[in-house]
């Protein structure tokens, strides 16, 4: 059973959006309800579920209402119809004392501008959560203490978050979002605001944390590379419409539209791209076109930028084998080029 | 209140809403306290009701409607003016025949306002003015305690009091406290009549601010969370802030006599706008995604006042104790003229007998005490900026 279901999500922004609603549901698009009804379509009909324990990365450019969907999972936004299940409760079916318990609980968040509370230090503003949760104050500030040293941030813990760095402050709203310990976290942006450096230092940070945690992410972000970086699985919105949603290596190789793949056009393939995915398969494979002594085994979950200068500086081929070390594919300097180019895939 | 979607209900609520039409019709007609409690308690749902069923009727329907009914209430208000008007022509007729009243504007077009207000005013003041009585009993002694305790104290001690209340909610500065220190003792050192004066005079502002705090701070939290009560409200601060002291001074005489609590009601009348305004300015002020960050958690409501919203918003509206307390002390100024004693009465003293120095003395006076109240108000807002709001890096 996935851990988070959307189902047939619409959420319409206005005076009146359930007289909207009919015909957003017919099939109108975003700039026509704008231009007919002067009403704002912020999702329209997003169905999508996501497993226990996997990131999920929801992309788009900014107005394609990836902010507006993660705020629909803890209800920060109210859809105007359609369902959403988390760990098999309707969250729509809450009433105001069950949502605030389930908020507590179930899930927490981390935002683009940290949303830290300026007049509280480091380590109160970590024990929020547990605050609200009923928590006593000796037992709030050493949960707090444990997420501070995960996050690397001892000795700023009496510190107000005015007085910490960008890098720094974020921190603390992941420690934050982690010291409740919720099975869900929501990421809106949670990097986008950083420098560079200390982005991908970050993001270093969030999957070092998730491998041990195993929790369930949806991470929001506009950001190619990142969500290559940090997503089990993709799902990209373009005007309020999930256009695709599928494993890094599917939005890459086949692009659903247009959107896609412009938004794919630019990226490091070399980065993103497994030997599995580019590989012959070792039965369609006629070996007696190469030499054995040539061949190079590499395991194949590597991506292609760990053997290609091997494959360039010796000019062999590449044997791709899985951790048993079975041979699963081969993989010569013809498929390299194919899979490397942007258009390699139209080629074949 | 949402919509009633259900017929049933609708067809209900109507037959309720007539019952309390008649029985608030039926509660009009005795008049004392208990039944004016009655129909507030009426009142309420019968307008909720009233909404409710005006929702129903469709919008544009009822702009339609609201058009006729304005253009009925017109016509009938002029009907009434020239009818109730003792200088009308003799006979209707005359006003189409001769057409001076064209010219200069016609006696007879003149609403009778003046009249109604003062029949309604007779008539309020006979039924209802116990509780004026009451309430100005109240203040009056509150008021009295308090100035006779600083009264008496012997002066030395009231100054180190100020001095050591200056410098705990200043955060230990020196400057300022030093500062406030030598004001208050120079408003003594002026005239020495002045000391005993001061006192009353920051008697009644400390009571009048009181008022407004107690009052104004929890509007302006019920403002800055309802659009409706915004806008219900935002007409009565600007009535409040615009029209002239004397139209309430004056009311205030006759509602709780001479002295000092209709000054603390019209300080509360004209001191309490700009804190109920920044009140609610500062707590919409606050960041959204902190807002959103502490619902993201579970906050309730309450939680989300009391630890986020208010301290993030504590300075303005500490700003806004401070705009009413100067705003206070002009009130006190113009209420000597209703026989409010104080340094304000000082300044009327000099004035009516010419003596430039005696008001510019007691002038002098009041600005030092207004400095005495902004320092001793400016630097406890300053020191909670500076708690919650830390700029500078601690070295």
């Amino acid at each position: 059973m996935p851990k988070i279901e959307i189902k047939n999500v619409y959420k319409i922004f206005g005076n009146s959006p359930t007289e909207v609603l009919p015909m957003v549901k017919s099939g109108a698009n975003k700039e026509e309800v704008l231009e007919k009804t002067g009403h704002t379509v912020g999702l329209d009909n997003v169905s999508l579920s996501i497993e226990e324990g996997e990131t999920f990365v929801c992309m788009g450019l900014s107005g394609s209402g990836k902010s507006t969907l993660i705020r629909h999972l803890n209800r920060l936004i109210d859809p105007t119809d359609g369902d959403i299940i988390v760990d098999g409760t309707n969250i729509m079916e809450l009433d105001e004392q069950q949502l605030i318990d389930f908020r507590k609980h179930e899930l927490s968040m981390v935002f683009q501008r940290f949303g830290l509370f300026p007049h509280k230090t480091v380590i109160e503003n970590i024990g929020y959560g547990l605050e609200i949760q009923g928590k006593e104050a000796e037992e709030r500030r050493k949960l707090a203490m444990i997420q501070i040293e995960s996050v690397g941030l001892q000795g700023f813990e009496d510190q107000y978050p005015s007085q910490l760095s960008g890098g720094m402050q974020q921190r603390v709203g992941l420690a934050r979002a982690l010291a409740t310990n919720p099975e869900i976290l929501l990421m809106d942006e949670a990097f986008s605001a950083l420098d560079p450096l200390i982005r991908s230092d970050m993001q270093n940070q969030l999957i070092e944390l998730q491998a041990k945690l195993k929790k369930t992410i949806v991470f929001i972000t506009h950001d190619l590379d990142e969500s290559l970086r940090l997503g089990d699985h993709i799902g990209i919105l373009n005007g309020g419409r999930l256009v695709q949603a599928g494993t890094p290596e599917e939005i890459i190789m086949s692009p659903a539209d247009d959107y896609v793949e412009a938004f794919v056009k630019d990226v490091n393939r070399a980065k993103v791209l497994r030997a599995k995915t580019v590989m012959i398969k070792a039965n369609e494979f006629n070996s007696n076109e190469i030499k054995l002594a040539d061949v190079f085994k590499v395991d194949e979950g590597s991506y292609i930028e760990q053997f290609l200068p091997k494959v360039l500086a010796d000019r062999c081929t590449v044997m791709v084998v899985d951790k048993k070390g079975d041979t699963k594919g081969y993989i010569t300097e013809k498929e390299l080029a194919i899979s490397l180019s942007k258009d390699g895939y139209n080629l074949k | 209140m949402h919509n009633i979607s259900n017929l049933f209900l609708k067809i209900a609520s109507s037959f309720i809403f007539v019952l309390l039409i008649i029985s608030t019709y039926y509660l009009l007609i005795p008049k004392n306290i208990f039944f004016l409690f009655l129909k507030f308690i009426f009142i309420i749902p019968t307008i909720t009701l009233l909404v409710n069923l005006l929702n129903l009727i469709p919008k544009y329907l009822l702009y339609q409607l609201s058009k006729i009914f304005a253009a009925v209430v017109m016509v009938a208000l002029i009907v009434v003016s020239y009818l109730s008007s003792k200088r009308k022509p003799d006979n209707v007729s005359e006003l189409y025949t001769d057409f001076t009243w064209l010219i200069n504007w016609p006696k007879w077009l003149d609403t009778p306002f003046m009249h109604w207000i003062n029949k309604g005013w007779r008539s309020f003041i006979a039924d209802y003015g116990v509780i004026f009585d009451a309430i100005g009993y109240g203040l009056l002694r509150g008021y009295t305690e308090l100035k006779t305790v600083i009264v008496q104290a012997p002066w030395p001690v009231v100054i180190i009091g100020v001095i050591a209340i200056t410098y705990f909610t200043s955060g230990r500065k020196l400057g300022t406290t030093v500062f406030v220190g030598f004001c208050t003792f120079f408003i003594g050192f002026l005239n020495p009549r002045f000391w005993d004066k001061a006192i009353e005079t920051t008697t009644m502002v400390v009571i009048g601010i009181a008022i407004c705090i107690v009052i104004g701070i929890p509007i302006g939290i019920a403002m800055a969370r309802s659009e409706k009560v915004r806008n219900a409200i935002l007409p009565i601060l600007d009535t409040m802030q615009v029209i002239p002291a004397f139209c309430y001074l004056i009311p205030g005489i006759i509602l709780f006599g001479l002295g000092a609590i209709p000054a603390i009601i019209s300080i509360f009348i004209y001191a309490c706008p700009p804190l109920i305004r920044l009140t609610d300015l500062g707590i919409r002020l606050v960041d959204k995604e902190v807002i959103e960050a502490a619902r993201s958690f579970g906050a309730s409501k309450k939680q989300m006042l009391l630890g986020v919203q208010l301290p993030l918003a504590l300075p303005n509206i500490m700003q806004g104790i401070n705009q009413c307390t100067m705003m206070a002390l002009a009130m006190v100024v113009i209420a000597s003229m209703i026989g409010t004693r104080g340094l304000g009465d000082e300044v009327l003293l000099g004035l009516q007998q010419l003596n430039v120095g005696a008001a510019l003395e007691a002038g002098l006076a009041i600005v030092l005490l207004a400095i005495v109240l902004d320092r001793m108000t400016q630097a406890y807002g300053e020191k909670i900026q500076e708690r919650t709001q830390p700029t500078k890096k601690k070295k």
